[in-house]
């Protein structure tokens, strides 16, 4: 089998595609980063691709609210292409910023008007945060968490990422449903990783398909064992980093 | 039609900002703020009706799950005001005032398909019923600030938000002949000029001899490219200098210090050398691995700063990065640091001047800028320090650094040819700060808030970012064959310089214009943010230009390099100003100055009685608590210091989120190299001996950097002279000594200075109470950074401890160095001299650790700075969430003064530079013992499991045992 191909969207502002792609690459893909206009362009550049990623970062500056800009954009412009990728088998996965844009798209949590079912609003400290949490998964049918850890490290850097449903009902239906595949949990001292006061200490979702997941934590940062912040003397250098096992197990599920 | 839409969130209890305000109204003693409400605005211009408005506001501008709007004509009333909350205030960017949330909602709105002529955003805080000028005093005082914002309290009286009207051509003579030297110092004043009397004298010589007056913009052309900030006058010039060691001459102060030892240095490694470029391009450049090399540079932006903290810190890293993508043909940004001055935290507001921003909310004002524009533009803020000190009221300090790589072979430009197209790529320019080279120049003064507001400029991330990404596809593709960032001085420094051999021919009515009116002297030297020049050859520009499309970014030709050796300014055809490129780059007159230095004071050493009492029991949590070490983590985790996925060594880590010493990153993602940076700051010690500062301030940045393991035979230095008054013989002694010790401490050290920038006359005017005018220069501040390089990132080594059972060694000399120490700061301890530093004995320590980590033997290192070993202790247990026992009398103490009862006090306290506090595990203590070899070594004691931190007296009084979760306490107490 090929290996699997990977698109990482950016947009003005959009700044962990680097990273995010050398993840993919590491986990045995092979990608390339696109400008959201470029695509628009040229919509049949998705053809032969199995994954999108929507990377971290400040999308035209976060103006007017994280994510939203872009959102309107890919809604405008991209929209039909994405959905047609989706519905054909491929994967979609946004990162912190990208999250915020799957939410506004309509492509992750929507009803049937594609209005958003939930959305990711202003940490409950009011300000951004760059920090590591523990995460405890349940992977239901999401296509990313497959043979990955129960519980691991990540870390997180956001302002916006309070994850909020439309509805109480809303978020018990998810939680039915088997969609709220990522939470944070506890360190080892037993206190809360929650960075940003999150619903059911939310921190991935999923749609019913489990192949579009949208997460606030940063996976591409944690790909070698040196980017924890409490590595040196504890954890062997040359191991590989919880993160990368996400992008490993997107590979596996389009090469299957 | 004007209209305004307001957002509000739907939980009351979310709004931090209305939270912040009812604190603050608490604070300044504004009665009857008991609650309030916040809200974003956003002003829309169009001819649309209603309903498309209310349309945009749904679907663009508000979060159907969290915010609710509501949607008003601007003329048509208020509306009804929330209950108990009738004064309605309106915080809008000035007119002219970049507006970056403005302008992407205006594109949003584009792409919507809905026609707007212009979009605004503003701030709406709704609070209960107040007087006009208290709403106004609490809003200047907490969410406005007058170098940019208007505040509004009621109805909105605003039609348009359209402003500016073209300008039409004129051209104005400036009249130099027959002036006295008072009238020419008065024209300097008056025009912002910040040129001397001989320089104007030189400039109406020129002139005469070619028959005419200058015109404005060519003496504003002549006045940027020949100010402090563009060529280093004062550092640059000849000294007759009295010192310690009797009288010197210097033709060129830093030619024959800094750039000496670099010189000298490069001199003897000779095939080995591994600068790349040394003060020539906007920064640093040095041999990385086989296939990059990398670049750094760190700049001040203080006096912006001073007035406008957020705006002033964006622009300053904002500047910083632009030098670095503006380096041989393009550098990618990977890291960013900064480094703040400020006054105590505490600071009474009776002994504030008028005018001056408290330094607790200029601190917040400076990271909230780095955090938004760094975090914007994806590239992680890895390193820093805070600095308090009363001496920086009024004016602080605010460096921003960036660290760059890039391709090997790219790091020298391409001469620009005669032919070549002036391509200005970016932002648009606007009347923003204007003046800045020659405003950074002069003193700050209590009215420069209001006489300087368009020196401020505000940032844009986003258009940076995109700027970058399209600089550095172009510089891929090889497009251009220069490029240097529109900084300081603006085009008229940026096409000055990359002309000043050839010459060039612009059409200024070419650059694009955020807004009409501007003047063709306001073009040619607005330093609006986000623009580099490049000089592009013609047939490269169609493709230039495609890449440009790609990313978004305005790419315009304003004119051609010509090889005239002329600057030929036009505007619409007319001739605007021309300007000969030699008499403007080589016809300054030389500065030649007096300089003078006594010998250092030499106070007794004297203890309170207070500090005998305390004991360390006491003055460990104090000086952990002190602003200067306690924890910056309020600050750390508003920065993103992980992007780009490069972080090895973060500024918190180990279990216990202790504090880092230097930071390091990945040069490239997947291979092992890593870049550490280290940084040096001796404030405390400028007023007392300003060599032994800058000697002490390299040793630390150094320090900063072996301790996690960097290869002592690949640091790059770089030097930040930030100076009070310089007009008198004294401080210029003193500036004279900091280069002299800059010169042999980097010989000794074998460490080349690679870049650096100066900002002088850092000094504060007001008018007391009592009617006397008043002034204060900042302590002689000299920040060094040190760029270091780990072969591989896998074996470095961080401050917190390990395992129970680790033996703790104390490596350097320790004697009585407590002058210009926390323990002094905290008034514990008084006199004594400033510490010296033998730089010969430091490089053997620096190489002998550098060994042992090399070898593996080193479990936890922490250089030790502030506070001496105990804080460097106290520090390491915190990391690792473990104890030490410590055993004081096994210090090797060199000291000579008597300190009686206070000797523990002492070797606990004392700031001895060059010296490593390092965890070995025991199996390993005989080999890091040989590995040291002749180096000075102490076994100081043992990292324990009992979570607890004890120190044994080395005069027989009883042991002192803290508890770490005190000690994690103190540490911790410090927030915004």
């Amino acid at each position: 089998m090929l290996s699997p191909r990977v698109v990482v969207l950016r947009a003005p502002g959009t700044n962990c595609d680097r990273e995010t792609l050398h993840a993919f690459e590491r986990a045995g893909a092979i990608g390339r980063r696109v400008h959201v206009r470029a695509l628009a362009r040229r919509p049949a550049l998705l053809d032969d691709v199995q994954i999108v990623c929507i990377p971290g970062g400040f999308s035209y500056g976060d103006d007017i609210a994280s994510g939203r800009i872009f959102a309107l954009e890919v809604r405008t412009r991209l929209g039909d292409a994405l959905r047609r990728f989706r519905d054909r088998g491929g994967l979609v996965l946004g990162i912190c910023n990208g999250f915020q844009v799957l939410l506004q798209t309509g492509l992750l949590l929507a009803d049937p008007d594609g209005r958003p079912l939930a959305t990711l609003a202003h940490n409950a400290s009011g300000r951004f945060v760059d920090r590591w949490v523990r995460l405890r998964l349940d992977p239901g049918p999401c296509r990313f968490l497959h043979g990955v850890a129960a519980e691991f490290d990540l870390p997180v850097a956001h302002g916006e990422g309070r994850f909020v449903t439309r509805s109480p009902a809303e978020l018990d239906r998810l939680a039915n449903a088997g969609q709220l595949v990522l939470r944070y949990t506890a360190d080892d001292h037993g206190v809360t990783t929650n960075p940003n006061g999150s619903a059911a200490d939310v921190a991935g979702v999923c749609d019913e398909t489990g192949r579009v997941f949208g997460m606030m934590p940063h996976p591409e940062r944690f790909v070698d064992a040196t980017q924890h912040p409490a590595w040196t003397g504890r954890l062997d250098p040359a191991a590989t980093g919880a993160g990368l096992a996400l992008f490993a197990a997107a590979v596996r599920a389009v090469s299957a | 039609m004007l209209w305004e839409v307001e957002v509000e969130g739907g939980d009351p209890a979310a709004d931090h900002a209305a939270r912040a305000l009812v604190a603050a109204a608490d604070g300044l003693g504004i009665p009857g703020i008991d609650s309030a409400r916040t809200a974003t605005g956003w002003l829309i211009e169009t001819d649309l009706p209603r309903a498309d408005v209310e349309r945009i506001a749904r679907q663009l501008l508000t979060d159907p799950i969290v915010e609710r709007c509501t949607v008003r004509a601007v003329d048509g009333g208020e509306g009804t005001a929330p209950a108990g909350l009738p004064t309605v205030v309106r915080v809008l960017p000035r007119p002219g005032v970049t507006d970056p949330a403005g302008d992407s909602a205006r594109a949003a709105i584009l792409l919507l398909g809905s026609p707007v002529t212009a979009v605004r955003s503003t701030r709406i805080v709704r609070l209960p019923a107040v007087d006009a000028a208290a709403a106004r005093r609490l809003a200047w005082k907490t969410i406005a600030s007058e170098a940019i914002h208007d505040v509004v309290v009621g109805p909105l009286a605003l039609e348009t938000l359209a402003g500016g009207r073209t300008w039409r051509f004129a051209s104005a003579e400036i009249v130099l002949e027959g002036r006295t030297e008072a009238a020419l110092e008065a024209l300097s004043r008056e025009r912002c000029l910040a040129l001397s009397v001989a320089e104007l004298a030189a400039i109406r010589d020129h002139y005469r001899s070619l028959g005419r007056a200058p015109l404005e913009i060519e003496l504003e052309t002549i006045a940027q490219t020949w100010s402090e900030h563009c060529c280093h006058k004062t550092l640059t010039a000849g000294y007759d200098h009295s010192g310690p060691d009797g009288v010197r001459r210097y033709d060129n102060l830093l030619k024959e210090t800094v750039f000496a030892a670099t010189r000298r240095i490069r001199e003897a490694l000779g095939a080995r050398d591994w600068c790349v470029s040394v003060f020539r391009d906007n920064s640093g450049v040095v041999r990385f691995d086989g296939d990059h090399d990398i670049c750094v540079k760190v700049e001040t932006h203080n006096h912006p700063s001073a007035i406008e903290p957020y705006g002033g810190a964006a622009t300053g890293l904002g500047g910083v990065i632009r030098d670095v993508l503006g380096t041989g043909l393009g550098a990618r940004p990977i890291a960013n640091l900064d480094v703040f001055c400020v006054g105590p935290p505490d600071t009474p507001p009776s002994d504030l001047p008028a005018g001056v921003i408290p330094p607790r909310r200029l601190l917040s004002g400076v990271v909230a800028g780095v955090r938004d524009y760094g975090n914007r533009m994806g590239i992680p803020t890895i390193a820093g320090a805070v600095a308090f000190d009363p001496g920086y009221v009024g004016n602080p300090l605010v460096f921003c650094g960036t660290v760059g790589i890039m391709p090997r072979g790219t790091a020298t430009q391409a001469a620009v040819e005669a032919g070549d197209l002036v391509v200005v790529a970016g932002g648009r320019t606007g009347r923003d700060g204007i003046h800045g080279a020659t405003f950074s120049s002069v003193e700050l003064s209590s009215a420069s808030e209001s006489q300087s507001g368009g020196a401020v400029q505000i940032g844009h991330a986003i258009n940076e970012k995109i700027l970058a990404d399209f600089v550095l596809e172009a510089a891929a593709e090889r497009l251009f064959h220069a490029i240097t960032d529109c900084g300081a001085g603006g085009l008229s420094s940026a096409v000055g310089e990359m002309g000043a051999t050839l010459g060039a021919d612009v059409d200024l009515e070419r650059v694009p214009l955020k807004y009409a009116g501007l003047s063709a002297t306001e073009v040619w030297i607005s330093e609006a943010q986000e623009r580099m020049v490049l000089a592009v050859p013609p047939a490269a520009w169609e493709r230039l230009a495609a890449v440009a499309a790609d990313e978004g970014v305005e790419a315009t030709v304003i004119g051609r390099f010509t090889g005239s050796g002329r600057l030929v300014l036009r505007w619409e055809g007319q001739v605007a100003g021309e300007l000969d490129c030699h008499f403007l780059h080589e016809g300054r007159p030389r500065l030649r100055l007096e300089s003078r230095t006594g010998a250092a004071a030499a106070a007794p050493l004297v203890w309170s009685p207070g500090a005998v009492d305390l004991g360390i029991g006491g003055c460990l949590p104090l000086l952990l608590a002190a602003p200067d070490v306690a924890s910056k983590e309020w600050i750390i985790r508003q920065y993103d210091h992980e992007v780009q996925g490069g972080s090895v060594v973060k500024p918190l880590l180990g279990p216990g989120e202790g504090p880092a010493d230097g930071t390091v990153i990945r040069g490239v993602l997947g291979r092992e190299r890593g870049i550490v940076i280290g940084i040096g700051l001796r404030h405390r010690l400028g007023d007392l001996d300003p060599y032994r500062m800058a000697a002490g301030s390299i040793v630390e940045a150094v320090a900063n950097a072996i301790a996690v393991g960097a290869d002592p035979a690949r640091l790059a230095l770089l030097d930040n002279f930030c100076w009070g008054d310089c007009r008198r013989p004294e401080p210029l002694g003193a500036l004279v000594e900091a280069c002299r010790a800059c010169h042999d401490v980097a010989l000794a050290l074998e460490a080349p200075f690679v870049s650096g920038k100066d900002s002088l006359n850092n000094v504060f005017a007001w008018t007391s109470p009592d009617g006397t005018r008043r002034e204060r220069s900042i302590p002689h501040t000299l920040l060094i950074t040190a760029l270091g390089q780990v072969e591989d990132v896998r074996r470095v080594v961080t401050p917190d401890f390990k395992h129970a059972g680790d033996r703790i060694a104390l490596v350097g000399t320790s004697g009585d160095d407590l002058a210009g120490s926390q323990l002094a700061a905290a008034g514990l301890v008084a006199g004594g001299t400033a510490p010296a530093v033998d730089a010969p004995a430091c490089r053997r320590v620096f190489e002998a650790v550098a060994r042992a980590i090399r070898a593996g033997l080193v479990a936890a290192c922490h250089d030790c700075a502030d506070g001496g070993v105990a804080v460097a202790v106290a520090e390491m247990a915190i990391g690792g969430g473990l104890g030490a026992e410590i055993d004081l009398a096994a210090v090797d103490w060199s000291g000579a003064a008597d300190h009686g009862p206070a000797l523990d006090l002492a070797v606990a306290f004392a700031e001895s530079p060059g010296r490593f506090v390092v965890a070995v595990p025991a199996s390993a203590a005989e080999a890091f013992a040989a590995a040291l070899g002749a180096i000075g070594m102490a076994w100081i004691g043992t990292v324990t499991a009992a979570p607890e931190v004890t120190f044994r007296s080395r005069t027989g009084a009883p042991a002192v045992t803290i508890p770490l979760d005190h000690l994690d306490r103190a540490w911790r107490t410090r927030s915004e």
